[in-house]
């Protein structure tokens, strides 16, 4: 089955509701695992990482979590259908840049996916909405406990399991949550939050991971550190900081509605009014008006908008999901028009913004 | 995009470095570029710059400069480029010098947590004798007799232990 076809029939993807998914958007834990005595992927040469591949995507298939899934290898998709994968946070986009050898088994609702032969021979992640890092550790656990009898690990009694970067090491558990923080950034206390997260030992990146912007007021914050603390442990510790991240952002919300209400209606207000009328608009300028039309979902604002039609529109305006609307290649002016006319289409029936009701 | 190294910075510089058919790319601020001597590409090392500086050097300092894994081929320089191993093994081949390489990066140096609950017992065994034999090495070479002792009993119980355990299954 062609890519395009089998994600066609799931933008509910992206409607799908969650604990606390007025601020955390999605929880991600991901466990990185190798083949014992078979080189690392980016050291080994193309024979070794086609058997490595062979062993390991029909032992993934074999899953029955995956029994309505899709499976390709990377060289039998289009550099296009890698874009949208990337888009949905289903690959990296380092593993969008591999071709032969490596490959991508991912589940019907998008919630479970395995890159093969990324970074090590197999990342495995379980993508939830909302605020759900525990219940995402708790199946990505049972996933790789049925795979372990299929595939030889290599794992040490010190440093547990051996990864290809010395980073990942140990638990080889990265554990994240996506989130949406427009408060702390119109409050201006965003650098502040960054900062003593950073010192916690944890990471906060942007949208789509290492060394990308925070478009939207969308945040990714991550652990770091994979050795000489248990995966339970690891999850109760982000849980608990991003438990303090969301008290944050609540506070910063309602102090703007306190102090600065004008200013942020006025801020609201200019992103319906440029959504809703735009001609062109990049997908930098869309992301953050979208993320203000959303804080003032969330300030009650608009009698007829669901948040989750923002959801989709944050993904649906990205360029690989606005080609594949489109018959012939989108260069970036057109892709500019195409997407400023389906945001006026898709939110025409909006009613302009009335003041929020407090409380 | 954002400076790998400050984190802060948007990033100016694009570097691009194939070794061989490895291709790593780092993005840098024009601050943090100058600090690290981009300009002059003999002089700094993708795996300093991924891991922290000096990270590179802990292995090759620690150990036998020229140590190749049997497994694999992977060198000390393969490592200095790549910031990253070439095989499992490798964590056998470069274990001198691993400890200060972990120690910044992690919270602990012994892992807590998950394993492989069909995993043979005796492997882990294996290993602890393979990392011992190297330590009882180095010993005798100091002429650290007393210290060799000590390794050497404790290889000689491992391997009854790993006896009796292979008589088992």
């Amino acid at each position: 089955m062609k890519l395009t076809e089998f994600i066609a029939a799931s933008p509910e993807a992206c409607h799908r509701p969650g604990p606390g998914d007025r601020i955390v958007m999605s929880s991600r834990v991901r466990l990185a695992r190798n083949l014992t005595g078979s080189p690392f992927p980016t050291w080994a040469k193309k024979k070794e990482r086609v058997k490595a591949l062979e062993t390991i995507r029909p032992a993934v298939e074999s899953l029955d979590a995956l029994k309505d899934s899709f499976s390709a290898n990377l060289d039998d998709l289009s550099s296009l259908d890698k874009q949208l994968l990337v888009e949905r946070h289903l690959i990296s986009r380092e593993h969008a840049a591999k071709s032969a050898g490596s490959g991508v088994v991912f589940n019907r609702e998008e919630s479970v996916c395995f890159m093969i032969n990324e970074e090590d021979h197999l990342r495995m992640q379980v993508l939830l909405p909302g605020l759900q890092v525990e219940e995402a550790w708790k199946q990505v656990d049972k996933l790789d406990t049925a795979l372990e009898k299929k595939l030889d690990y290599a794992f040490s009694d010190e440093f547990g399991y051996l990864t290809a970067c010395p980073t990942n090491l140990g638990t080889a558990i990265r554990v994240s949550a996506m989130l949406h923080l427009p408060g702390l950034v119109l409050s201006e206390q965003i650098n502040k939050i960054v900062n003593s997260v950073n010192k916690l030992g944890l990471a906060v990146r942007g949208l789509y991971g290492e060394g990308t912007e925070a478009l939207g007021n969308v945040f990714q914050v991550s652990n770091q550190m994979t050795l000489g603390e248990s995966e339970t442990d690891i999850v109760a510790r982000l849980g608990k900081v991003l438990g303090q991240i969301i008290e944050h952002e609540e506070n910063a919300r309602l102090t703007l509605l306190e102090g600065k209400a004008n200013t942020v209606y006025n801020h609201i207000g200019r992103a319906y009014g440029i959504l809703t009328n735009a001609h062109i608009i990049a997908s930098k300028e869309a992301m953050n008006l979208l993320s203000l039309l959303r804080l003032g979902v969330d300030f009650q604002m608009f009698s007829s908008l669901d948040r989750a039609v923002i959801d989709e529109l944050f993904l649906f305006t990205q360029p690989a999901h606005l080609q594949t609307q489109h018959e012939g290649k989108l260069g970036a002016e057109e892709r500019d028009v195409l997407r400023a006319t389906m945001l006026r289409d898709r939110l025409k029936s909006v009613k302009r913004p009335h003041l929020p009701k407090l409380g | 995009m954002k400076c790998n190294v400050c984190n802060e910075n948007e990033a100016t510089v694009h570097l691009t470095q194939i070794v061989g058919e490895k291709m790593q790319k780092v993005d840098l601020c024009e601050s943090c570029s100058k600090e690290k001597g981009v300009g002059d590409p003999t002089g700094f090392s993708l795996a300093d710059m991924l891991l922290g500086l000096g990270a590179s050097s802990e292995l090759e300092e620690a150990g036998d400069g020229d140590a190749k894994c049997s497994a694999c081929g992977y060198t000390h320089a393969d490592f200095k480029k790549a910031g990253r191993f070439g095989c499992p093994e490798c964590y056998q081949t470069f274990s001198d010098g691993l400890e200060q390489l972990l120690k910044p990066m992690h919270k602990g140096l012994r892992h807590v947590g998950k394993a492989p609950r069909g995993r043979k017992k005796f492997r882990g065994i294996e290993q602890k004798i393979k990392t011992l034999e190297k330590k009882l090495a180095k010993a005798v070479s100091n002429e650290n007799y007393e210290q060799a002792a000590e390794f050497r009993d404790e290889i000689k119980g491992l391997r009854e232990q790993l006896e009796s355990t292979s008589r088992e299954t």
